[in-house]
């Protein structure tokens, strides 16, 4: 069910400062497209504004198009509660909720769809969810227990499981790995080239060999100084960005001149 | 550096490990604060105990009512307990709506505005709320509780007859119910805030409405603390004096009719109104009543706390 994402020049304002500007871009379905560049960059906040959830944040609006298989994700009569159900998110820092138990935690998402499901499809649903999101073998025997128990690499495929339980069109990763150590790195690496295979994914990163090792598409955003706006300043396939970008920025924040 | 002398590690509680002053008059002072609280709450408890011993040992004609100390008890604990429920079963789910709304839907400077109002609320002395029950509310409810009585007379809370006056026990426990309010929906209200912002968009990234996301994010994690808001309020309709002795009209024993004028009276209220008239085992009796309250306030906290920790793993707080 992967989609294809047109991004047509969008501008993203919080209030009246204007955070991103001008971004062109189309994400290619069942691939891995990861966005680099220094902080402050707009890479989060363009992220964010794909599934709408910048605008949780009060004055968060756009100008301009994002389009998803057709479908225009800030039309009129465009819910957001809607455009969320079907783009995913996983956060930089593992965020399960802490009331709940690991099997409701990846249940929650099939709750608010409110979709009656008897209980050993829900039972299948989760298994499959959390087999895909490699953890099953990991938490098999201890469903019930809080999922905030876990360590902080499993609560993220933990989070993983819970987004990709809904079967969304996109999976979107902001900083999936940065608050884990290299060995749940890896392992968040491994799963998404699994993803990959059915979702679209994007994903934000501050890890330059980890965009080059995991990604097909890249794109580098930057901005000109603080309080400008931030810029995408290049996208291009991962390999011709990692060895022979057109932009000289982009070339001297890869080889770390800068950022 | 060969020279400098290093103390091999020694595990914690044996051996000396330096502790600079100002850690020792900090840990001291704290220590002194936690063992204070304790020798205050023990020194009203032996108070209590030591002054209720004539009215527990003396013969039950002697105390007031010729029914013995139970039979005078009673019907005060039922009081007490019955309007501090009536106050907390209105009282919450209106406090933790005031709450939400001041923390999720309110525009953020009329939010403000409301937090100080209902705060402001709690400021009102007991009195008052005292007057403003029997002056105001009372008389307003008597075409309800009459009403309730034609219509739901079949259900004995409400078999009547309606009061007159409209002093019963459902009003002083609405009145109970508008002074535990603040605390509730405060205590409610901050802990709504302190939900943390990632626990909210995890429900709002899975396609959560506002509602939803309340539901799944905010109302699990603030459960404790309402429930520990509620427990404050409780503790103070318990405790709850003047208004209940002016708005209450009491007479008669044990009963679950809200609405008649017969109504049992409760602990700190009939202490309040007989304590100017009584003298020897009177006195000890009306202390005997206070233990009771005592002993009623330590129970329902430590219920409360056994409420917050049975899911203490699933709270948030780890």
């Amino acid at each position: 069910m992967a989609k294809r994402i047109d991004v047509s020049d969008l501008n993203i304002y919080y209030g009246n400062f204007l955070a991103v500007e001008g971004v062109n871009v189309s994400i290619e379905p069942r691939s891995i497209t990861a966005l680099i560049g220094p902080s402050g960059c707009g890479k989060s906040t363009f992220l964010r504004s794909i599934n709408r959830m910048h605008e949780v944040i009060p004055g968060g609006r756009v100008e301009g198009k994002i389009v998803m298989d057709g479908q225009d994700l800030y039309g009129p009569d465009v819910d957001p509660v809607d455009v969320r159900r079907q783009i995913g998110m996983v956060f930089q820092r593992p965020n399960p909720f802490p009331t709940m138990s690991i099997y409701e935690n990846v249940a929650a998402g099939i709750r608010l769809n409110a979709k009656k499901m008897k209980k050993s499809d829900l039972d299948d649903l989760v298994e499959r969810s959390l087999r895909g999101a490699n953890l099953w073998i990991e938490v098999k025997d201890r469903l019930n227990r809080p999922g905030a128990g876990l360590s902080g690499g499993q609560q993220q495929r933990l989070c993983i499981a819970r987004a990709i339980a809904v079967e969304p069109d996109v999976l979107l990763m902001d900083e999936p790995a940065s608050a884990l150590d290299p060995i749940s790195t890896l392992a968040i690496e491994d799963l998404m080239a699994d993803l990959k295979e059915r979702f679209t994914i994007v994903i934000v990163t501050h890890n330059m060999q980890q965009a080059a090792r995991v990604s097909e598409q890249t794109g580098f955003f930057n901005l000109n100084g603080v309080g400008q706006p931030g810029r995408l300043i290049e996208f291009n396939p991962t390999e011709k960005i990692f060895s022979n970008p057109d932009e000289k920025a982009t070339e001297d924040y890869i080889s770390g001149r800068f950022g | 550096m060969s020279s400098t002398r290093t103390t091999p590690p020694s595990p914690a509680g044996t051996g000396r490990s330096v502790r600079r002053p100002g850690d020792r008059v900090f840990a001291g002072t704290a220590k002194g604060a936690g063992i204070l609280i304790l020798v205050i709450l023990a020194g009203v408890a032996a108070f209590l105990v030591v002054e209720a011993v004539p009215a527990l040992t003396a013969p039950a004609e002697d105390i007031p009512g010729d029914r013995g100390l139970a039979g005078y008890i009673a019907p005060l604990v039922f009081g007490t307990l019955l309007a501090a429920v009536i106050a907390l079963l209105v009282a919450t789910p209106l406090a933790v709506a005031i709450a939400l709304f001041i923390a999720y839907y309110a525009p953020r400077r009329m939010a403000q505005g409301l937090g100080y109002l209902v705060d402001l609320l709690a400021a009102i002395p007991s009195i008052v709320y005292g007057f403003w029950g029997i002056f105001w509310l009372a008389p307003k409810l008597v075409p309800f509780y009459e009403w309730l009585e034609r219509r739901l007379g079949f259900i004995p809370l409400f078999a009547g007859p309606a009061s007159t006056t409209g002093r019963t026990m459902l009003t002083a426990g609405l009145v109970l119910a508008v002074m535990i309010l603040p605390i509730v929906s405060a205590i409610s209200r901050e802990v709504f805030l302190q939900v943390p912002s990632l626990h909210r968009e995890a429900a709002l990234a899975l396609g959560a409405t506002r509602w939803e996301m309340i539901r799944m994010a905010v109302l699990p994690y603030g459960r404790s603390g309402v429930i520990g808001g509620s427990m404050l309020g409780l503790g103070r309709a318990l405790g709850e004096t003047m208004a209940v002795a002016i708005v209450l009209s009491v007479s008669g024993g044990i009963t679950f009719n809200l609405i008649s004028s017969g109504n049992p009276s409760t602990i700190a209220a009939n202490i309040a109104l007989e304590f100017p008239e009584s003298s020897g085992i009177d006195i000890n009796t009306l202390i005997a009543s206070g233990l009771a309250l005592f002993v009623i306030t330590l129970a329902v906290n430590m219920l409360a706390r056994a409420i917050v920790n049975r899911r203490a793993d699933f709270s948030g707080a780890n």
